[in-house]
């Protein structure tokens, strides 16, 4: 039956473009495609494994720039940044994890943001291979019509789901949620804890890498404050799994609905301006009270709550 | 099959533990008695290799696990328990006890059948689809120990699985121990329940401020002096 649910929902985001969107509703559809990866990416280490990370911008931006470089120093096509860039944010996140794993709860967390920012000061200096501040810029786009970035964000995204759905079904499944429930307790059960945290800090991490590399290819501009950014890129990513439901399939994807197009009404209310992120902040704030699991969390309950009226 | 040898181990100049030997043979249960602080549960933690000893070594099968990590040594062969229990909350009983189970599985059938083994031998199964939050206080220790079994251990440490039990439950708890020494795991238990300890325990060693006082037979204990003065204090200070 869920099976069944995921595969009309597939469907149905292969036919829905051919209506003919225009193009401003495309550019909306990729973009919570793209973060919906980002926060399923970000759920797998967060959410099952209980690893919070806020610097997951580090992992989207080295993606992005893997593709980047590969274009403006070695003349290829940035599109070469997908595969590449798993083998990369891969290696990177084992140095990574390495460092910060051995820090536990808030200490990880403060970790992983110190890494995004060392990361984005790094890009920025580093001129000469990152062209620091003045950005990577693709200068002639593959396509004009966004519909086939359209289908590679939706293919990128379909294997994510399938792969965190198989992964979180499995041993692994079940060893990150011990984590996340009790590490002492996990470890003294016989699960390698330090090794079963690397693994979904790295496939966390590639997939993160692969939304950054198709960020460079479909932007087509990048620079260090835009795809190592603290609170567009890693809070933004906590916020939709946050907003969507901790540790469930369809959380990401609800989340990244509602964070795209919220972002989108309010930054066309005018005179806001940047104050646009204080009510995002306030947003965290009501939902954490009144649904700390979550919409996908909290729709049980609700529905519950709703049957439980209808009898009385 | 379990040897400490000369075990210490010191927190800044405290000796928690000092120069404690002892042998755990096949198939036998080890009582731990001790007053609170006597270092039951660092001896534990020594053995299942969360603590590193300062001095001396732990041996399981004639091989040396004292610089092992806790994961290592659960995959030899020890599983424990927790005397504050530890359940992985969120997580079903079932779930729990699968999550162990997958340590010696090779596939998730496997894993499945020995969960419903072994929830079914706790007599657990009935609430196998509770979130373990939620169990009361007796099923939440018996689910420790259902969830350390499912590694499939040699041996087995209890750190006081009958406290906090009503008599229905304890002796519940009882049997199920019973029919554990009855597949031929060895067991190390501590507990503070003297009739309980004296009725399971094979030979008993009794630890006072991070010391070895007595070891023998549960009835050599109940008549060794030291052991008597730490549990009621010294005629001489009375």
């Amino acid at each position: 039956m869920k099976k069944l649910i995921s595969t009309f929902i597939l469907a149905l985001l292969i036919v829905v473009p051919l209506l003919g969107f225009s193009s401003y509703l495309m550019h909306i559809l990729i973009f919570v495609i793209m973060w919906a990866v980002i926060g399923m990416a970000w759920n797998l280490l967060g959410g099952y494994c209980g690893q919070v990370s806020f610097g997951h911008a580090a992992f989207f931006g080295i993606g992005a720039y893997t593709a980047g470089i590969l274009y403006q120093k070695l003349g290829m096509s940035a599109w070469w940044g997908l595969p590449l860039s798993i083998i990369v944010v891969t290696f990177a996140s084992l140095i990574i994890g390495f460092i910060c794993l051995r820090l536990r709860g808030p200490y990880f967390a403060l970790a992983t943001l110190a890494v995004g920012v060392i990361l984005r000061v790094t890009a920025e200096n580093l001129v000469g291979f990152t062209q620091g501040d003045l950005g990577i810029m693709i200068r002639e786009r593959t396509w004009v019509e966004k519909i086939w970035y359209y289908y590679i964000i939706l293919l990128i995204a379909a294997v994510t789901f399938y792969t965190i759905r198989k992964v979180i079904e499995s041993k692994l499944g079940y060893y990150f949620v011990a984590i996340r429930e009790d590490q002492d307790a996990a470890e003294s059960l016989g699960i390698n804890t330090t090794l079963y945290k690397t693994v979904a800090l790295c496939l966390s991490a590639a997939f993160t890498g692969i939304a950054g590399a198709f960020y460079m290819n479909y932007m087509g501009y990048i620079d260090p404050n835009v795809v190592f950014a603290l609170h567009d890129i890693s809070i933004v990513a906590i916020m939709v799994v946050m907003v969507g439901g901790v540790a469930t399939f369809w959380g990401p994807v609800i989340g990244a609905i509602i964070m795209v197009l919220l972002a989108e009404v309010i930054r066309s209310i005018p005179h806001l301006g940047a104050a646009h992120m204080t009510l995002f902040g306030v947003l965290l704030i009501v939902i954490i009270i009144f649904l700390p699991n979550g919409i996908a969390g909290g729709l049980p309950r609700i529905g519950k709550r709703l049957r439980m009226k209808r009898v009385t | 099959m379990l040897v400490c040898r000369n075990i210490s181990i010191f927190f800044g100049g405290l000796a928690a533990l000092s120069n404690i030997s002892f042998s755990v043979g096949k198939g036998e249960i080890l009582g731990l008695i001790g007053p609170n602080g006597a270092g039951k549960t660092t001896l534990f933690n020594v053995i299942n290799g969360f603590y590193r000893p300062s001095e001396g070594d732990v041996s399981f099968k004639d091989r040396k696990i004292s610089c092992l990590s806790p994961h290592q040594i659960c995959a030899l062969g020890i599983a424990r328990t927790f005397q504050v229990v530890k359940p992985l909350q969120r997580m079903s009983v079932y779930d729990n006890v699968l999550a162990s189970a997958f340590l010696r599985a090779k596939n998730r059938t496997q894993a499945d059948n020995t969960a419903h083994d072994i929830l079914e031998f706790a007599g657990l199964y009935d609430v196998k689809d509770l979130i373990s939050k939620g169990l009361p206080l007796g099923k939440r220790k018996r689910l420790e120990i259902a969830r350390a079994l499912a590694t499939g251990p040699e041996m087995l440490l209890l750190d006081e699985s009958f406290a906090g039990l009503n008599p229905t439950e304890l002796n519940e708890s009882i049997d199920i121990i019973k029919k554990i020494k009855a597949q031929g795991i060895t067991m190390m238990i501590i507990e503070h329940h003297m009739k309980v300890i004296m009725s399971i325990s094979d030979r008993i060693v009794a630890l006072n401020y991070g010391e070895k006082i007595a070891e023998g037979t549960p009835r050599e204990i109940s008549v060794n002096p030291p052991v008597i003065a730490a549990y009621l204090g010294d005629t001489a200070s009375a």
